[in-house]
């Protein structure tokens, strides 16, 4: 869509806005690169003493830090600025001593008019870049790989369904559940998990969810993506992950006493290693479900052509071109289960 | 209000009459218990509201206490919790279910026993008759029964919360003032406490939807002659509002529940998925409810505060249609936006495009109100009273809560913020720090009104420069936390949030020793007994109020006021 595009204009469009704006703008603006200068931030995970996002690990979260970072927080801090400052003038200017006799004025339609109109502009201008960065939220691409993430209490399930890897259990690890063993194993308490969740650096991942017992919600900050995962229901969302690294989350709806024991932990690794850990997991990778996927049908084409020429032959072949079609199924799941999953969550 | 002038020589004529007449009081038995009228009800509220407050804030003591550093500190066996022996922490499962029951607590009593009693309760039913120009609520014995239904209500939370919830004997719903199923139903919640606390919501429901009742028929047929409604005091305007939201939402509410009930207890599965029920159901009609609950919440605060900045800037209310409608849009729109709390529920776009752009509606209206006040002051002649601190303090602290409110009506940006400390910020800087110190204002602006004493106004800005320094800790820092994506109602956190946590509990203590100030001038007041004046407040103050001796006759208006329009005021 020209959604892209619109942020594209947004971007080169902020300078005249902030120039626009003037010197309260630029205050705000200063006050949030003071953000970075606090406190050093850790890709991934909080930082202490932070007063910003999270650094962000994938497109949609860049443009979602620079839409309230360059967009809502300039105006918000805008619009606080101005009721305070008239609010500090009024107290000056209008107080007993400076002024004893009050006006009686009651109305005044102009001024009126004006603060429902701009308010309103304003707010056209926010809907406009909310409703496309919304789209781009909404509008998945393809799959690259597709995972599933079950909540349960109190831990996550992840299952490559087209990879055929299944029912990987993620924790939390033992010693993250003290400060001093985590400190001592050099891993950040409350977050480490002992089985991770793998995924491909700069490939498209759809994350489906749902719940086993009670309502969870399945989010990595740093990937700007948060979705509740329902009894009953099948949720889809998705992100590209751009740097290879480990990015922590937390389930984020409260599910009972160990809410805030069941953390996310995804790895994202490179192309191969992702393969390998696929294999070690006792799956298959989508090269091979390719390759495998051709090999049938070759073998399928094969065999219809052996049993146009030799008619006896021709019961061998139906049975042969039966599995050929099946072993095909998997390699376009990827694509079916876009338009599939997509209308479970987005429906 | 402004716009109109009152008739005195007719009232103090009446109130002469009323001193002979009215003014025998029943024994304190049959006055507290058995009473019908409007102005020992409403201190009755008000009592209760300052009681549960205590309760409440003392339970969110208890989070921050927790909270105050990263590992569990205050909810485990041998802590100094544990040794009051309030809360089962007998294991660390048990420990870390009472913090949440803890916080569910914390909602449901701020929510439902103190903002509601102190606001529709206490203020609404001392000041809408007279402000009016009525002897009494059209109702009183319903009134009266509105509010011991709410202290039955009371009764059956508080025995929730120490009642089992599940089967290894841990006390108290712990699933959070919302009470999403599967979190609610048999499956998060077995035991009797949810059940318990399902019938308390049934009660305070029932008490809010006769005090509505009661509200909407006094304004509609008790005004006085001449007082018509757009003639009406804007504190009167926001309770009739109030009063329609509270009676077409808390039956949405009460349906919900009932479901919910039977889910648990008769085998229905409204809201179970293996029987065909949907979970996000719930959370639909919650919000129906939930959404119009918060404007219940802040609009009679709304109305307090313009009657306060007009008194006291010595101005009449700028744009008092315009304030009157706003309120009346904020409480239309209020009903068709709920759903902008479960964007990550997974709803179509379309539905989360709606709920963006109808969320965002809010704000005009809203800003309507903000720049009013603001408006009202200029030209005035301010007076910097105890009240006018509290008015000015919230004007600032909810336009904040207010911005952040537009923040979060994105969908794109809630993805990353939903369910973090982020919302928890927001929430609180328009209810903590808007609907609290609009309810302390009130108090402050009535106090010499209802109780004929006045406090000490030393103590009284004293009260609200602590409160103001504490509540601003406390909830500032939580906007970074939620930045930095730490969840909302966790017993414990990654080290990532310490600092910001530390400073917020920091502010928890400073807050608190303001509360204890706010006891200290009551205690003061009440044993000094400074006598109070009839209108303390000077010109300014128009309404009705203050036209009565302080406090007003038992029985007020036995002839009723005549309203005349006042000629100056419509230019």
């Amino acid at each position: 869509m020209g959604s892209k595009r619109l942020f594209g204009k947004g971007l080169s469009g902020s300078g005249l806005f902030k120039a626009a704006s003037g010197a309260v703008v630029t205050l705000a603006l200063s006050a949030s690169m003071s953000v970075s200068a606090f406190a050093e931030d850790v890709l991934g995970q909080p930082t202490d003493k932070a007063m910003g996002w999270q650094p962000a690990g994938s497109a949609l979260k860049r443009q979602t830090e620079w839409f309230y970072n360059d967009l809502l927080f300039p105006i918000i801090v805008a619009i606080c600025l101005l009721v305070a400052g008239l609010l500090l003038w009024i107290m000056v200017r209008y107080n007993k001593k400076a002024n004893p006799v009050p006006a009686k004025f009651s109305h005044n339609t102009l001024i009126e008019i004006i603060w429902t109109v701009i308010p309103v502009l304003i707010l056209v201008v926010i809907a406009i870049f909310s409703l496309s960065l919304l789209r781009d939220y909404n509008n998945m691409p393809k799959p690259d790989v597709v995972v599933k993430a079950t909540g349960n209490q109190w831990f996550w399930t992840y299952d490559y369904p087209e990879l055929g890897v299944t029912d990987i259990e993620s924790r939390l690890r033992e010693d993250a559940k003290d400060i001093k063993t985590a400190k001592a194993a050099g891993i950040p308490y409350l977050l480490e998990v002992d089985n991770v969740l793998v995924v491909p650096v700069n490939k498209v991942i759809h994350v489906q969810t749902t719940g086993a017992d009670v309502i969870h919600s399945f989010t990595v900050p740093a990937f700007g993506f948060k979705i509740d995962a329902i009894p009953g229901r099948l949720n889809n969302t998705w992100f590209k992950a751009e740097k290879i690294g480990t990015y922590y989350g937390q389930c984020s709806e409260l599910c009972g006493k160990d809410h805030a024991y069941m953390p996310i932990e995804v790895k994202v690794v490179s192309d191969a290693d992702f393969d390998a850990f696929i294999i070690k997991n006792g799956g298959k990778t989508r090269a091979m479900i390719a390759s495998e996927a051709a090999a049938s049908a070759a073998a399928a084409e094969e065999a219809a052509a052996s049993a146009a020429t030799a008619a006896s032959a021709s019961a061998e072949a139906a049975a042969s071109a039966a599995p050929a079609s099946a072993a095909a199924t998997p390699a376009n799941a990827s694509a079916s289960a876009a338009p599939a999953s997509g209308a479970a969550a987005a429906h | 209000m402004s716009s109109t002038a009152i008739t005195h020589e007719r009232d103090t004529h009446a109130d002469s009459h009323a001193h002979d007449a009215h003014e025998h009081k029943p024994g304190f038995f049959a006055r507290w218990v058995f009473t019908t009228n409007h102005k020992d009800i409403g201190t009755l509220y008000l009592i209760f509201a300052i009681m549960a407050g205590l309760v409440g804030g003392a339970f969110s003591g208890l989070i921050r206490w927790e909270l105050a550093e990263p590992g569990l500190q205050v909810f485990m066996k041998g802590s100094m919790l544990d040794s009051m022996g309030l809360f089962n922490l007998s294991n660390p499962d048990h420990a870390k279910h009472a913090f949440n029951s803890v916080v569910t607590a914390h909602a449901v009593i701020m929510i439902f026993f103190m903002v509601m009693p102190a606001t529709m309760g206490g203020f609404a039913n001392w000041f809408v008759p007279i402000m009016i120009g009525s002897p009494d609520m059209a109702f009183p014995r319903l009134n009266n029964i509105s509010f011991w239904l709410l202290v039955a209500s009371w009764v059956l939370l508080c025995t929730s919360i120490f009642t089992p919830s599940g089967p290894g004997g841990e006390h108290g719903f712990a699933g959070g003032w919302t009470m999403y199923p599967p979190m609610s139903s048999h499956t998060g919640s077995p035991g009797p406490a949810m059940d318990l606390v399902i019938l308390s919501f049934h009660l305070a429901g029932a008490s809010s939807i006769l005090g509505s009742i009661n509200f909407i028929t006094t304004i509609f047929n008790m005004r006085a002659p001449g007082m018509t409604l757009h003639r009406m005091p804007l504190f009167a305007w926001a309770i009739l509002v109030t009063a329609f939201l509270l009676l077409l939402s808390l039956p949405v509410l009460a349906g919900a529940i009932t479901m919910l009930l039977t889910d648990r207890n008769f085998g229905t599965s409204f809201f179970d998925p293996t029987g065909g029920g949907d979970p996000i159901m719930f959370q639909h009609l919650f919000w129906f409810f939930g959404h119009p609950e918060v404007y219940i919440l802040i609009l009679p605060g709304f109305g307090i505060i313009s009657h306060i900045v007009s008194t006291f800037s010595r101005k009449p209310v700028f744009g008092y249609l315009a304030m009157a409608y706003a309120m009346m849009a904020i409480g239309f729109v209020g009903f068709i936006v709920w759903a902008h709390h479960m964007y990550t529920v997974g709803m179509s776009f379309d539905l989360r495009a709606y709920f963006v752009l109808a969320t965002m509606v809010i704000a005009v209206p809203t800003g309507v109100k903000v720049f009013s006040w603001i408006a009202t002051m200029w030209g005035g002649s301010l007076w910097f009273t105890v009240p006018m601190q509290w008015a000015i303090g919230f004007i600032f602290l909810f336009t904040v809560g207010g911005v952040t409110g537009v923040v979060l009506s994105n969908a794109a940006v809630d993805y990353s913020l939903q369910d973090t400390y982020y919302v928890v910020a927001h929430f609180h800087y328009v209810l903590s720090l808007g609907a609290v110190f609009s309810i302390f204002a009130g108090f402050y602006y009535w106090f010499e009104k209802m109780f004929g004493v006045k406090y000490n106004k030393w103590l009284g800005s004293a009260h609200f420069w602590i409160m103001f320094v504490g509540v601003n800790l406390i909830f500032f820092p939580q906007h970074f936390l939620g930045l930095q994506g730490m969840p909302r109602r966790y017993v414990d956190y990654p080290e990532g949030f310490a600092y910001w946590n530390k400073i917020s509990s920091i502010g928890y203590a400073i807050t608190a020793v303001g509360v204890v100030v706010f006891l200290i001038m009551c205690l003061e007041a009440a044993i000094v007994r400074r006598k109070g004046e009839a209108n303390p407040w000077g010109e300014g103050a128009t309404t009705l109020e203050w036209t009565l001796s302080s406090p007003p006759p038992y029985h007020q208006f036995s002839e009723l006021p005549v309203i005349k329009e006042d000629e100056d005021a419509h230019h």
